[in-house]
């Protein structure tokens, strides 16, 4: 195994460190120029080894031009990654010079960076993409030695991922023996990583150090039957951010964020410096909360995702998720977060929100504790990133189109694509692509007698510069309060509000007042309750491997003492009232109540499959004639409610239902119509809203709801059709999961016709009210009423 | 129905305004070609927009029966719209110039709409009561009939807020919403067009299979361009 040379010897004995194994590995692999897949738990010291071989490399030799390419998802991260490699660089007064580039880097320093660049540059894969679309890149890139992808299982599966994905099969291209580190957490599935790294890249893993330590919150209150905050535990919470240094404290969406931070500030009798960190708020604000912690000046921060890839805090000694962690893998990485150092446990508190969720967090735990990871391999690559790219390659040079396939398929998301798949990109790109009506007069590319391919004009170059990236905000609207930008909610939040209405946001209360000029105008509300913010941002489904556990831990009664006296009581009274769901098979629960039937299908496919299956059930039972009202969709059940008693269930949830129905919602749905537009702006077939657009008071350009409409009419293979489709699969609509279920229980589903609301039933059919109004006399309305539906659910067993 | 200046006036659910006694059909915005233009700015649009505007004007103009069309401006999308129209969808246009009294009011996009379509271009005119223009004068006199904004309205209903095209009237004035399949709407409470309208006036929206009025007091005044 590789030493280090003297210098780094003595600069880890300096600061009491050893070299870890596997930093020794990738040394020896960077030597023999083998590329690497680094798989290690937070905190193994991943990114130092990441660096390592360059700043060797470097130290004993000097390199003309760039030779380290660094690329991470966060920006915060480049800037954060090159901090600390100023360190050693300073400390052994190294010879190299660091630098980042993201979309904050001043035009100025972007240009001389292209002329001269450093030997280290620090990127994201949206400012990758740019340097790769411009003629000079070749000769940046030319004599790179080495590309380092940090977080990548962060960024495989996701658009942002398929845009580097083509720009490193470019670098490859560029420079052949490129020599790629990637840098994960710990994942289910190892193998696609590798491959998206290098397809000849070796796996090198780390173990994890000590098991950590998880624990399920014991609180004084009781547990509620519904809702995902935990807000009954917020004592416990408080206790616990007392008696440890610095705590992390995970929530899974943004409204939960505002409304735990704020449940924390009234609790907080010792005034504890904590603060809030989710994405909606202003950057210039979490930029500040995350100096703040770095400096160790916070003794707690409440966060969603936004906090959940590496930014490097040593002190946090707790990690606190409030509600369900919805997946073991994501636990895993969120757990550590604390500690970041190798040598102790983590420790981890999870506060179920309901008793669902202390199900949940039980099953979570035991796959912790026997380190079972879960999710889905990454998806193959998306269509609407591939025709921007290949607009970016344009703007490089001309290529010729077998060259530009054969490289793209070198990027693992493209591997099979096919070459009709290439070729109708290429054409969209060229002229839209569209099989009749074609615009052959004003193709954006043209080829020439040798077969190149040339951007047609240099104003398509700078509208390409101008639209490029694959994150599309344009659905936001930013929250203004006095002077000042508070953050961006969701547009549809915002224009669900009447002027007069208050929420929480950025911990304060705002009343909203007005939209000007693009912005939601706020001032201070007054202390009435708040109408919760319905921001999703963040909410993740239920893992299938996590959904699958909980349905096997029903069928094991013996281990149910751990659950607490509540939840055994609930489901011993499950067990007499009806039965319980099963891998492999579906549970359908069939009731009266009040003057409605209700149908629960206790599907555990995970929030957005559910939803799109209520939408679904909704439009056959209206077939049916059962006279359909409304549904409600959690993680693990769909409620739906009707006027008639819906017997045909196996008809109900045949999986035909993904033909007919499908077709006709997904014409109507605008869930499509916005995936649709992410795509049209992606693709580059319609441009972004530049800054200043939405001030003129001009009538917008066009709708692209219209745009949709007319392809799937006239033109319904197109392929940004076909991209939209696909996007559909997974995310917000999660087809694939709901035809995967469908299928698998195809004559395997157990209906139970019951006189009353079943107990399993209950934390779904709490969240009608609260998922479909949300005033604040409604839901007071509806906790009475959900007395009574508690009551009836456990009757079996009080009057026995 | 809509009264104005003493004339009854039928607002169609295809956007167009009839005028029964004189039989006359008036359509706002057709933005001819608009697809195109924007295929020759580098956002190749699919090119339906011409020929699905024709087909909805020829369906609305059969169901009515008019003698007199009057298209209030903006009717091509820019000056080139005429020489990018495809053979099929000009011989179409023509074949309704030469049935009917057609009439080109000039708009912003079309100071000059092509000659070679039939029709009798004109700017600012009247007919009876009525004032024909394409963008609406702040001093007019009653009775004038205008196109340009665009105009659509949100009304907050118990589902959620719904918002759509809408013919925007008051005591002096009715401006159409915009016929041409492609167009996007600005809101009446837009300062552009609330100037023209305040203090009251009413809408009378797109729905799907019906028209909906509303008095301006029911309307969501939060402003938003989208």
């Amino acid at each position: 195994m590789t030493e280090l040379p003297p210098l780094f010897q003595a600069w880890f004995a300096a600061r009491g460190w050893r070299p870890h194994a596997h930093q020794k590995q990738l040394l020896t692999a960077a030597r023999k120029r083998e590329s690497v897949l680094l798989i290690a738990p937070t905190g193994g010291g991943k990114t130092l080894s990441g660096f390592l071989p360059s700043l060797i490399e470097l130290a004993a030799h000097p390199h003309k031009g760039l030779h380290t390419l660094y690329v991470s998802p966060l920006k915060a991260l480049a800037v954060d990654v090159h901090r600390n490699l100023e360190r050693p660089v300073a400390e052994m007064n190294l010879p190299i010079v660091a630098e980042s580039r993201t979309g904050d880097t001043p035009m100025a320093k972007k240009q001389r960076q292209r002329k001269r660049p450093p030997h280290i540059l620090m990127t994201t894969p949206e400012s990758l993409s740019l340097l790769l679309a411009t003629p000079d890149a070749e000769a940046m890139f030319a004599n790179l030695s080495r590309l380092i992808v940090d977080e990548v299982h962060a960024l495989a599966g996701t658009k942002r991922g398929d845009l580097l994905s083509l720009g490193m099969a470019r670098l490859r291209r560029i420079n052949p023996g490129l020599h790629c580190i990637g840098l994960s957490a710990t994942v289910a599935f190892p193998e696609p990583l590798r491959d998206y790294v290098h397809p000849n890249a070796r796996i090198v893993q780390v173990k994890g150090g000590h098991k950590p330590k998880v624990e399920i919150v014991h609180a004084a209150d009781r547990m509620p039957w519904s809702g995902h905050m935990g807000l009954y535990a917020i004592p416990e919470v408080y206790a616990a951010v007392k008696a440890h240094t610095t705590t992390l404290i995970f929530v899974n969406t943004r409204a939960t964020a505002e409304l735990v931070f704020q449940a924390l500030w009234r609790a907080n009798d010792d005034n504890l410096p904590i603060a809030l960190h989710h994405g909606s708020l202003d950057r210039e604000q979490r930029r500040k909360v995350e100096a703040a912690m770095a400096a160790g000046r916070l003794r707690a921060v409440v966060a969603t995702s936004s906090l959940d890839l590496g930014i490097d805090w040593g002190a946090i000694d707790l990690v606190i998720q409030m509600g369900a962690p919805k997946g073991t893998a994501r636990l895993i990485q969120r757990i550590g977060r604390s500690n970041h150092r190798f040598d102790t446990p983590s420790e981890a508190l999870l506060v179920p929100g309901n008793r669902f969720e202390a199900l949940e967090c039980t099953v979570a735990k035991h796959g912790v504790e026997a380190g079972v990871l879960d999710g889905d391999p990454p998806r193959p690559g998306t269509l609407d990133v591939l025709c921007q790219h290949i607009m970016g390659m344009a703007c490089a040079g001309p290529f010729t189109v077998d060259d530009l396939y054969a490289e793209i398929i070198g990027a693992a998301p493209y591997r099979d694509l096919t070459r009709q798949d290439f070729d109708e990109a290429l054409a969209f790109v060229e002229n839209g692509g569209y099989a009749l009506r074609a615009y052959e007069r004003y193709a954006k590319l043209v080829r020439d007698s040798s077969g190149f391919y040339h951007v047609r004009n240099p104003r398509f170059v700078r509208q390409f510069r101008m639209n490029a990236g694959v994150i599309v905000e344009a659905d936001h609207i930013k929250v203004r309060l006095g002077g000042r930008i508070l953050g961006q909610v969701e547009e549809y939040f915002i224009l669900g509000l009447v002027p007069g209405d208050t929420f929480i946001f950025g911990g304060r209360l705002l009343k909203f007042e007005s939209i000007r000029e693009g912005v939601a105008i706020t001032s201070k509300g007054k202390g009435e309750e708040p109408k919760v913010p319905a921001y999703m941002g963040g909410r993740l489904p239920l893992t299938t491997t996590l959904a699958e556990a909980v349905q096997r831990y029903f069928h094991t009664p013996e281990r149910w003492n751990e659950l607490g006296p509540e939840v055994h009581e609930w489901l011993d009274a499950q067990a007499e009232r009806s039965t319980f769901p099963e891998p492999g098979r579906l549970l359908v629960e069939t009731f009266p109540r009040g003057a409605r039937w209700f149908v629960v299908v206790h599907g555990f496919a995970g929030r957005n499959a559910h939803q799109t299956l209520g939408l679904l059930l909704t439009r056959r039972m209206m077939r049916l004639k059962y006279k359909p009202l409304g549904f409600v969709a959690g993680d693990y059940a769909v409620a739906v409610w009707c006027g008639e008693e819906p017997t045909d269930i196996d008809g109900l949830l045949d999986q035909d239902i993904l033909g007919d129905e499908l077709e006709e919602w997904i014409t109507e749905s605008n869930m499509m119509k916005r995936m649709f537009r992410n795509v049209a702006v992606i693709s580059g077939l319609i441009e972004r809203k530049g800054p200043g657009d939405e001030k003129t008071g001009r009538q917008v350009t066009f709708n692209s709801d219209i745009i949709y409409d007319v392809l799937r009419k006239h033109e319904p293979h197109h392929i940004l059709l076909r991209a939209t489709r696909s996007d559909a699969a997974g995310g917000l609509i999660d087809l694939k999961r709901l035809a995967g279920l469908l299928q698998s229980v195809h004559g395997k589903i157990d209906h139970r016709r019951l006189d009353r609301v079943s107990p399993l039933a209950v934390p779904v059919m709490l969240s009608i009210g609260k998922e479909s109004v949300g005033h604040a006399q409604v839901d007071e309305f509806l906790d009475d009423a959900g007395e009574g539906l508690i009551a009836d659910a456990m009757a079996v067993r009080k009057a026995k | 129905m809509i009264v104005l200046n003493g004339v009854a006036l039928t607002p169609d659910l295809s956007g167009v305004l009839y005028w029964d006694d004189r039989r006359t059909l008036v359509v706002a915005d057709l933005h001819f070609e608009k697809a195109s233009h924007f295929a020759a700015r580098g956002q190749p649009l699919p090119r339906y927009d011409t020929a699905l505007t024709l087909a909805a004007l020829t369906d609305v103009i059969a169901r009515r029966a008019p003698e007199r069309v009057i298209c209030l401006g903006d009717s091509f999308h820019d000056s080139q719209a005429g020489e990018r129209l495809e053979t099929e969808n000009a011989d179409a246009l023509r074949a309704l110039t030469a049935r009917y009294d057609w009439i080109w009011v000039a708009g912003n996009h079309d100071p000059a709409p092509p000659e070679n379509l039939g029709g009798t271009v004109v700017h600012d005119f009247c007919m009876g009561p009525l004032t024909f223009r394409h963008i609406a004068h702040a001093d007019a006199r009653a009775g004038e009939i205008s196109g340009h904004f665009h105009p659509k309205a949100a009304v907050p209903t118990r589902w959620r807020r719904v918002v759509r095209p809408c013919f925007a009237v008051n005591a002096t004035r009715v401006i159409l919403p915009a016929f041409g399949s492609f167009t996007g709407g600005l809101n009446v409470w837009d300062p552009a067009i609330a100037s023209l309208l305040e203090p009251e006036f009413e809408v009378v929206m797109l729905g799907n299979d019906k028209l909906h009025r509303f008095g301006c007091g029911a309307l969501d005044s939060a402003v938003y361009y989208r």
